[in-house]
This record gives C-alpha cells, structure tokens and sequence, in this order.
C-alpha cells in the first residue's frame, strides 16, 4: 500500500510539474512576445489578443501611390468645358437622381431670395385639414409671395398629402390635374408634401402620378428612395396636429437619478404577415413584464379573427392591462418600430413625452436628417438587432440619458410641436441649401433655440448670437450701443 | 488542469496489482509520458526565440518576397458596385456584435502579389501611402488578427490610386479573397478614382457590396450611410515643414494656387485678380524655372516666383477648384496653412462629411458663381473668418495631416454607424482643442422652470447642536414650499434623540444617520431627495425668515442650473502673493454663495460625488472644511454659470454664537479658505467661478408701499 501511494504521488506531481511547465511556458512566451509587440508598436496599453502576425514593417523604400506629375497631368488634359458637363449633368441626373445641381433652378431666386407661390385653390377641390394647415402655414410666413413671377419655390394647391388609394382622402386624376397647371414647368422648383403613399400589400413609396423634377417633403421615406440635399423628411403627423402653437414638452423638471419606473414600453399593433410585420412580431422576445413592456395586439382590420395566431389571444389579454399614455409618462425608453410604412406616430409621440425614442425602421431617413443629429435624442437600433436592445441601452450611463432627454424636449419644441413649424423648418432647410454660404451649420440646428430662431441672414458667426457663449467659450462683448428712439413724447406710460 | 490530475490518478492506482514485470513495464510508460510532457514544455518554452527570430525575418521580408498569386483570366469577377447598398442591406452587423468597448474588429488580408496568367502584375505591389495605412490599422485598438472575430475585412490590395492598377484584374483578386462573400464588411480605400476622359467620381473597379472610404466621392456616387468620403492625402503634409501660423488677417484676401486650372475657370479668376489686384493672387505654374528646381513647390505670377505651400499662409481664403477630379490634394495643404478653403467642386461630398461641419471651416460657392465668389467672401464677418481659420487647421490636424489620421478617422465613422448609442459627439468630432476647453456644456442644458408644486427638500447636517438643529427645523418648517426635511446626523457616538423629541412639523422629516462624519455627507444624492430643489442649510442658520427662504426658492426655480443662496463671498487675486485669496468683508461683488445656506439642483448632489475631479472630495473630508467651495467651484465649471445672491442679509447665525469666534480664530479660517481656493484652481486647472456684482431681491423690496400687500414682506434686516 506504500508503494501504491508513493507511486501514486510521484506520479501525480510530475504529471503536475509537467502541465505546469507547459502551461507555464507558453503563458510565459506570450507574455514575452507581447511586451515585444509593445514596443515595437511604440503605443502603450494596447492589447493584442494574439501579437504575432500584425502587419509587417517592410524595409523596401516603397514608390508613393501618386506619382509626382500624375494629377497635374491628368489635369491639364481635361478638354470639356465645365459649363458643358453641368448641362450634361442636368441632362443626366433626373428622376430618382435629382439633386439640387441638376434638378433645381436657382436663377428663380437670384433677384427676390427665397419666395414662395402656394397655387390658387380651385372650387371642387377638397383640401384635408392637414394638408390646409400646411398651406396656412406658408401663406402665413415671411416667405409668401401671391405672385409666381417672384417666386423661387411652388407649393400646390393639390391635396397630395394621403397617396394611399384605399384612403377616403385620396384625391384622384391628380396626374392630369398637376400636367395642366401652367406654371409647373416638369415639377421644377416645386415642393410636394406626402404622408402616405402606396397601399396593402407593399406600401411602395410611389406618390402615384409624375412628380417630374419636384422635390418631395415626405414622412417615412427610405434611404434607397430619399434624394440626400434634395428631397426633405418630415414627420408623420396626425389630423388633429395643431397649426400653430403646439402642446409643449411634457417634461417639466429633470429627475435624478434620471431613470423611469419603466425602461422601455411599446404599445401598438402587430400585423400577422406582410410587409413590417417580422419586428412587430418578434416583439414578445424582448417583452419581460417588468421593466420592458412590449404589448400588440392582433385586434385590428375586420377579418383579423381568420389570421390570428396561438399568441393572439394572451398577447390581447396582456395589451389591455397597461394604459398607453401612463406608460408613456412614465418610461426612460420608447420603442419606435416600424409600422406598415417606416415611420409611425409613435415618433413623435415619444418624443414630446420626454421618452428617448429607440427606433427600429431599418433604412427610415429620419426626420430632417439633413440638419439634426438624432445621435443626441435618439437610440437608432436595428431591426436585425432587435434581442440585444436591453442590454444596449442598460449600457447607456445615466448622464446621457439625462442629456437625450432633454433634447428630445428640445427638438419636439423647436421643429415638430405643430404644422407650422414642420413646414417653416423644412423650407428653411431648402434656403439654406439655395444659399449655401449664410446658412446655418450643425450647431444651430442642434443647440437651443433651435434654427428657425437663428436667422443668419442676421450674422453668419455664430459670437453675433447671445445663445454660443459657452458653447464656444466666448464671452459676452463688454461694450454696448444706446438706442434712443426720437418719438413724440406719450401723455403717460 | 485539476481534471487530467484525476485522470492520472486511475493509472497509478491499478499497478499494485499487477505483477512485477507489468509494473516497470507501466513505470517505463509513465515516465516516457512524463518525458514527454516535460519536452513538449522544454520545447514550448526554449525555442521561443528561434520561432521568434522567424517571426522578425517575416516582418523584415521585403515587399519583393511576398507570395504571388497567379490569377487564371477566367477566374470570377464582382458585380459592379451596388448604389442602392445600405448598412441595413448590404452589411452584417452579425459579425460585430454587441461588445462593452463598443469597438469593431478589423482584419487585414496578408499581402500578396498579383499577377494574371502570363505573369504580368496586377498594379504596383503596394504603395508607401497604403502600407502606412494597413501599418495604423494593426497598431490601432480596431485591429484583430483572429479572421472570424472580424467585423471589418481590409484588403491588402492597393486600390488607392486607380491610375496604377489593371481594373479587371484588381477585381478578380478582390474576388478571390478568403471572406470575400459579395465584399460583405469589406473596406476599400480609394482617394483618386476614376480615369480619363470621363473621370468617374467612384472607383471603377467592380466591387459588389464592398464598403467604399473613396476621396472625391459626388452625391451620386456617394452612398450616404455607407460609403465615407475621405481626404485626398497631400503628400506634402510629410514632405514639408509648415510651422502654424494663427489666425488673423493676412496680405491677400484670396488666393488660387492650382496649376492646373481649366481655362474657363481661369478666366474668372483672372477677371477677379484684374479688379481687385491688390488683394487677390492668381498663381499658376512656372514655366520658366531652371532644371533641378522641384517645380511642385513652386508657383508663378508673371514672373514672380512663389514658394507652395508657403505662399498658402499668406492669404486668408484659398480656392480650391475641381480638377479632372472633384477631390483635390490642394485641399489637405491649404488647411494646413490655416487658409479658408472655398470650395468651388459642384455635387462634391467633402470629406468626413458625414460627422465635419464644413460650414464651420469652408465656404462652398457653385461652379457658376466662380465670378462673384469676393462679393460673397466680402460677406463674412471678420470675427467669422477668424473662427473659420482655427477650424480649417484643426481639422487638417486631427483628419487630414496624415495617413494614419485619415485612416483613423475612416474606422471610428464606421464604428459610430454601428454602435450609434456610443458614438463620438458632434463636439468630439468638431470642437478645436481651445474651444473644447473653454467651452462649456452644461448637463442641465434645457430651459425648464420647475413647478412651484413640487418644492424642495431641506438638507441639514448636524453633529450635536441639538438645540440649534431644532431651531432651524422649526423655522424651515415654515416654508410653504418645503417637501420634506432631511437631517444628515453625522455624529456615530452618539444617537440622535428620540423620535418623541423632535420637532412636530407639517411635513416628513427623515433622520439619515451616516457612517462616517465626512463633510461629503451633506451632498450625497440620497434617495430620500425627490424634488429637484436641494436647500442646504447647517444647523447654527436660524435668523433667515420664512419669506427669505420661500422668495430664494422661487427665484431657484428661474434658474434652476445655478447655486442660489444667501450668505455671498468673493475671490479675489492678491498680487503680492500670485495668489488666490477668499474674501468675505462688503464688497461689491460676490462669486460664491456658501451651503449654509443655498438652493441648488439635486443633480449637483450627484456630481459631487461621483465626478468631482482629481482628489477634491477626498481632501476636503480630510480637511474638515471648504465642502461648500468645492460645491462653488463644481456648479461653475459645469455650467458656466455665476452664483445668485439673494436678499441683503449679512448675519445668519445667532449673535451669541458668532460672538464665541474670536477674532484670530477667523484669520486661520482665512487662510485655510485661500488655500481651499488655490487647491481647487490647481485641480480643475482653471479658476472656474464667476464674479457677478448684481443680487436678486422681492420686487417691492424697500419701497414705500403697505406692507401686508407685499408677497414678501418680511425680508429681514442686515
């Protein structure tokens, strides 16, 4: 029995001993390497996880990858006239290529600056209230013009807001009726304002007539159909959108710490096939009862008893329980996915309610993407991504949900709280692109109060404003002016 | 290794049965086993530098020795390049992954040399410019060499320059790369594309749904959201020694340095030199140099011969005018020169245009309006142009200087697409250093006036004055505002007294007993706190009237980002000393207003402890003192905003109390106060606060009107 221990225990040590040198060893030889590696990279603190094949240095004098009299060259031998190949340019990029270079015509707003001609409204037509307040809304601006010879840019007086066929909105024969407008010229310098276009089953982004060379202010555009500094995206807004004014931001004080009792909350539809229903659908997944609240529900349409699947009815049950608007008040994160179309109303929703939006709607061109940085506000998730939305914004510090919030607030109040301010901020978009050089960078658009209340026309520096001081770390000018209005005296004040 | 430690047991235990001659024969195995074994570890371990001293010959092979790779003419080609491809239809983000670091990986293909089926190459094996590409990308956080972690595929494949490569071919090597799979997550560099006469504004080659980080990018080629428009490297930035000059006016208002300029737009700017020949300078290439002169860095007017780019420092707008190309190296060294680039390129997307805002460092004027671009530069204010100037050479600084630089930058736009909830700020990618340090972003930065519903809560510290805590309970109590009241018992001897004993007052009162007596106590963001409002207020302050306290609150809630309180003191530079001193006698401005007694956000509570910088909160606690300097200089320095004093009071504690402070006991307290100061200044690296000389009091404070009609009567005397 001695023996059997004795031999049991040198055996098991140098069994030992010899793992441990091997293990050793190459941990060891790692770690040399690695220090190697370092050193060589003269960087400190990166971490390679396997340090030996990185690129190599090679010490051949390598030929640089233009050669010395290439472009100039290359330069000089160009014959074409440039003035030629802009015509050519407008030539060719037309349709689904406009740009602002090729499609628009900006001697039209050389002599006046940026006016704008709404069409006279003709009797018979009909004119859905949103698509009035839109109207409203420019008539009522500073860029209104009833004369066309001034105008740079033509708004219709055509309803072309609901292109949705099925929808009692729509307004037919638009075709001929926009062909025999005399002004319309193929579209050119025309503005057309779209909601919804297509129809079941493919809700293709098709307004239904020629839109020529006209630009397109539309909600939930693709960014395969959305022509970047030409057409704008504007958001879906509903009926009872109010013209002017607008509710105010539901947040009133800033909490800390900064998180709800919910930290993210969907309450919506679920369509069981076609087109945007996968995210919908896989919405459960994610659902925990707790703090995530995902809730659809199948009740929709008239024949929604013939699809309904086996989740259906718990999913129901479950979808009554909790009151929309509660949770909206009362959660850190809102889910925006898709509906039917990429953009839905519980966009804006969300955002007036002070509930950082985490949109799902792959390939959406975010609402006047052009000029504002959703970063700021909004979670831009992917609808392939959708099981690790927990996780990614649990990993959002509480500081920037506290910054995400308020510019929610922010932007909701200075481009979408009503009709009036969605079309002011799409045509002020338009005039900064016809006059590039006074326009209004990111940080106006970005910042409050918000591009419709800094007018470069003013001043193109941004010091000239009293709202940059800390942003750019100035100070305010130590001097002031006296202005003393020469007026005849008032009897009392 | 504890589970093949039991594995070896079993063997040992079965030989005592086993006859003599099994036995060596088993002990003859196991110990060549463990010969083995000590070998492979040997081995593992010693001949480290041999395999090592392989490795360095493979760094140090020459380009010329790298594999080649015979393409067969009929091998497969890419589709052409997908304009309709977005990160949500042609990327896998899959392969990406959800990491804490928020990093993708990137892999580079192992270089080859190409050559079709007669053994011609394919382009120039790689070109300096390239290398130093794929050399920052490995020395990056991004790179991996691990081929399935990767998120990001990089060929070693030179396509910088499509003049040097064989289209077809190129493409055909691109097919044959191990992952190519249709180019999907495959990053091509390009900064010079297309080739004569058309010059396309895309490189040629097909590359199905590869990734495309192309210089010279217009907006039809460019696929925003995928695509990234990048610099055209100046080889000029390595090759030159440009010492910065700052902004400011200089001798010619603009300046055109191209050589190669096409006729008609020469035309427009000769017509500018000729009315405004003063101010604005037309160069062109010199003609008439001698041999050995590197005529690259030479430009002429007339006979005058200029140095480039020197002469680029001399002027404060330069235009930069499309070539054959719409991306032009001219425009990396007129950044450099701190010069503002007028961009005249129609459709051109600028670089890293997606996450720069051009408008803040450039002037875009179209094609046709070349002729009156100085009517439009003459436009722009001077302080503008200043501004423009700083950025222009912070943004050759930071994305254009180098390869490793545009390169950089090329990567985190990519990773920013794909971890959008941590990318970079608007800030981060666009504030110059000077301005990122002066500048400020406050954390509260929406305007919001809280409801007056909602009130505030009182925060008193205290230790053992239980008498004097009572008092101030008693009169905070007062306030019509008031939520709730907390008291921080700091004393761990001693209990606090019982519950029968306290104060009966209308609202909650909540009795925090805390663990150690630190100072840092009375600004921790307790639970308890629900209101946004915070009334600090120390346990001896009793003289303040309701209506004080009510009237500071309310002006709290105009401006809630601030520290508004009552007692007001100074900081003030002693010359003699070149130092910082503290200051609490009348004088006519005040820049911080002491905790004893203040109103401020809850947020402040949060930052104080968790993000006082350097070893602030530390060293007070040890100190004993300043807590409400440090609180001064926290608020400041986040918001940029000065203190407000409200109401004129002067004395806050009782007269018996302060009469116990003799006179040399307050001369220390001076000093340790400066010193609080001079500490903090030195933290924070900048002296943070703000003087204001104005104090916020009632409208119808001191005017002749009846008492009882006021909403604050009783402000309180001095």
């Amino acid at each position: 029995m001695q023996a059997k221990k004795r031999y049991f225990i040198l055996l098991s040590a140098g069994s030992c001993l010899a793992l441990l040198f091997y293990f050793g060893g190459l941990q060891f030889r790692a770690s040399r390497s690695h220090s190697r590696r370092e050193e060589h990279s003269g960087r400190n603190g990166l971490h390679h996880p396997s340090p030996d094949r990185f690129w190599p240095r090679f010490p051949d004098a390598l030929r640089p990858f233009v050669p010395w009299d290439q472009l100039e060259n290359e330069d000089s031998s160009v014959h074409i006239s440039p003035r030629q190949k802009r015509d050519a340019n407008s030539s060719i990029y037309k349709g689904k290529k406009c740009r602002m270079e090729s499609c628009f015509d900006f001697t039209l707003c050389k002599k006046n600056g940026f006016k704008v001609y709404v069409y006279p409204q003709q009797k018979g037509e009909k004119i859905a209230e949103s698509y009035q307040n839109i109207l409203a809304a420019i008539e009522g601006s500073r860029f209104y013009t009833s004369d066309p010879s001034q105008a740079c840019l033509f708004v219709l007086s055509l309803d072309t807001l609901d292109r949705d066929q099925l929808s009692p909105q729509y307004v037919h024969n638009l075709r001929s009726k926009v062909q025999s407008l005399h002004l319309w010229n193929n579209g050119r310098n025309h503005l057309i304002f779209n909601l919804y276009s297509g129809t079941w089953p493919d809700y293709t982004e098709d307004v239904g007539f020629d839109i020529g060379q006209a630009m397109l202010a539309k909600a939930s555009i693709s960014t395969e159909n959305f022509r970047p500094n030409f057409d704008v995206s504007i958001p879906l807004f509903s009926k009872d959108h109010p013209r002017t004014g607008g509710e105010r931001g539901f947040l009133k004080f800033n909490t800390i710490p900064p998180l709800r009792k919910y930290m993210l909350v969907f309450k919506g539809k679920r369509y069981l096939t076609g087109i945007g229903s996968d995210t919908r659908n896989a919405l459960y997944h994610v659902h925990n009862g707790e703090d995530v609240v995902l809730l659809t529900t199948c009740k929709h349409g008239k024949d929604w008893q013939k699809h309904k699947d086996s989740r259906c009815d718990r999913d129901n049950t479950e979808y009554e329980k909790y009151d929309y608007r509660e949770m909206l008040h009362n959660a850190t994160f809102c889910l925006v996915p898709r509906g039917r179309r990429l953009g839905s109303f519980r966009f804006l929703e969300a955002l007036q309610a002070a509930c950082v939006p985490v949109m799902l709607s792959n390939g959406w061109e975010l609402p006047f993407s052009e000029v504002i940085n959703w970063n700021q506000a909004a979670v831009i998730g992917d609808e392939r991504l959708l099981l690790q939305i927990p996780s990614t914004i649990r990993s959002i510090h509480q500081d920037k949900i506290l910054a995400l919030r308020q510019q929610t607030q922010f932007l909701w109040e200075a481009y979408f709280s009503s009709v009036e301010k969605i079309v002011l901020t799409t045509l002020e978009i338009i005039q900064d692109r016809i006059f590039k050089h006074i326009s209004r960078n990111s940080l106006i658009w970005n910042k409050h109060p918000g591009g419709l209340f800094v007018l470069p026309q003013y001043s193109s520096y941004l010091g000239d404003f009293p709202y940059y001081y800390a942003n750019l770390g100035l100070k305010p000018p130590s001097k002031f002016t006296a202005v003393t209005p020469a007026v005849t005296p008032l009897v009392s004040q | 290794m504890c589970a093949s430690v039991k594995y070896n047991i079993r063997g040992p235990a079965l030989i005592p049965r086993m006859k003599t001659k099994h036995r060596i024969y088993y002990i003859t195995l196991f110990s060549v086993v463990l010969l083995g074994l000590i070998a492979t570890g040997v081995f593992q371990f010693w001949p480290h530098s041999i395999e090592s001293s392989s490795d360095w010959n493979v760094e140090k092979r020459s380009v010329r020795d790298v594999p080649v790779v015979r393409l067969p003419a009929g091998s497969p080609l890419p589709e052409r390049g997908d304009l309709s491809c977005r990160m949500h239809t042609c990327f896998d983000v899959y392969r990406c992954g959800f990491n804490p670091k928020n990093k993708i990986k990137v892999y580079i293909y192992s270089l080859k040399k190409y050559v079709d089926d007669s053994g011609v190459p394919v382009s120039n094996t790689i070109s300096r410019e390239y290398n130093d590409l794929l050399t920052a990308i490995s020395d990056s956080d991004y790179y991996t060499d691990d081929i399935s972690r990767a998120c990001l595929f990089v060929p070693s494949i030179d396509v910088l320059n499509q003049n040097t490569l064989r289209i077809k071919e190129t493409a055909q090597a691109l097919a044959q790369l191990s992952r190519w799979d249709r180019g999907t997550n495959h990053l091509l560099f390009n900064m010079l594309p297309g080739g004569p006469p058309d010059y396309n504004t895309a490189l040629d080659v097909p590359r199905d749904r590869a990734l495309l980080a192309g210089g010279g990018f217009s907006t039809w080629t460019y696929r925003q959201g995928y695509d990234v428009s990048i610099p055209v490297y100046s080889p000029l930035s390595a090759e030159v020694d440009l010492p910065e000059k700052g902004p400011g006016p200089r001798r010619y208002f603009l300046l055109s340095s191209q050589m190669a300029v096409h006729p008609e737009y020469r035309e427009d700017l000769e017509a500018l030199q000729a009315k405004h020949a003063e101010s604005v300078l037309v160069l062109d290439k010199c003609t008439n140099l001698s041999e050995g002169v590197p005529w690259v860095r030479r430009r002429c007017r007339e006979h005058q011969v200029y140095e480039y780019p020197q002469v680029l420092q001399e002027a404060t707008f330069c235009v930069v005018l499309r070539g054959a190309r719409l991306g032009q190296a001219a425009l990396s060294d007129v950044l450099r020169a701190g010069c503002v680039p007028v961009i005249v390129a129609d459709s051109y997307v600028l670089p890293f245009s997606e996450v720069l805002d051009w408008k803040r460092a450039s002037v875009v004027v179209p094609e046709e309006k070349l002729s009156d671009v100085y009517g439009i530069l003459q436009g722009i204010p001077r302080r503008q142009i200043e501004e423009m100037q700083r950025q222009a050479r912070w943004f050759w600084e930071a994305y254009f200087q180098s390869i490793k630089a545009i390169t950089l930058a090329t990567l985190q736009i990519i990773n920013d697409r794909i971890y959008p909830y941590a990318a970079l700020s608007y800030e981060e990618w666009n504030d110059p250093p000077t301005v990122k340090w002066s500048s400020v972003s406050n954390p509260l930065f929406l305007p919001l006036i809280p409801p007056q519903s909602q009130g505030f809560t009182a925060i008193v510290l205290t230790y053992d004055r239980v008498e004097s805590l009572f008092r101030v309970i008693t009169e905070v109590s007062k306030v019509p505002s008031l939520s709730k009241l907390l008291v921080v018992w700091n004393n761990q001897n001693k209990n606090p007294p019982e519950d029968s004993l306290w104060p009966k007052i209308r609202v909650p009162l909540k009795v925090v007993r805390t663990a150690e007596n630190k100072l840092s106590n009375r600004f921790f963001p307790y639970d308890e706190i629900e209101t946004e409002a915070v009334l600090a207020i120390d346990d001896d302050i009793i003289m303040l009237t309701s209506d004080e306290l009510q009237f500071g609150y309310e002006v709290w809630r105009e401006f809630p980002d601030r520290l508004v309180g009552y007692p007001g003191r100074l900081h003030l530079w002693d010359h003699e000393m070149s130092k910082w001193k503290y200051e609490s006698e009348w004088t006519n401005e005040v820049s911080m207003v002491l905790t004893g007694a203040a109103f401020y956000h809850k947020y402040f509570n949060y930052l104080y402890t968790y993000k006082m910088p350097g070893d602030i909160k530390n060293w007070v606690d040890a100190h004993m003192n300043c807590e409400d300097i440090a609180m001064n200089f926290l608020v400041a320095n986040v918001t940029g905003k000065a203190v407000i004093k409200v109401t004129p009071r002067k004395k806050f504690k009782c007269p018996e109390c302060t009469a116990i402070d003799g006179l040399s006991l307050d001369q220390t307290h001076m000093v340790e106060r400066s010193e609080c100061i001079n500490k903090f200044a030195s933290v924070f690296g900048t002296m943070p606060l703000k003087v204001v000389e104005h104090r916020a009091d009632p409208v119808l404070y001191k005017d002749d009107f009846p008492e009882k009609l006021k909403s604050f009567p009783n402000i309180g005397s001095l």
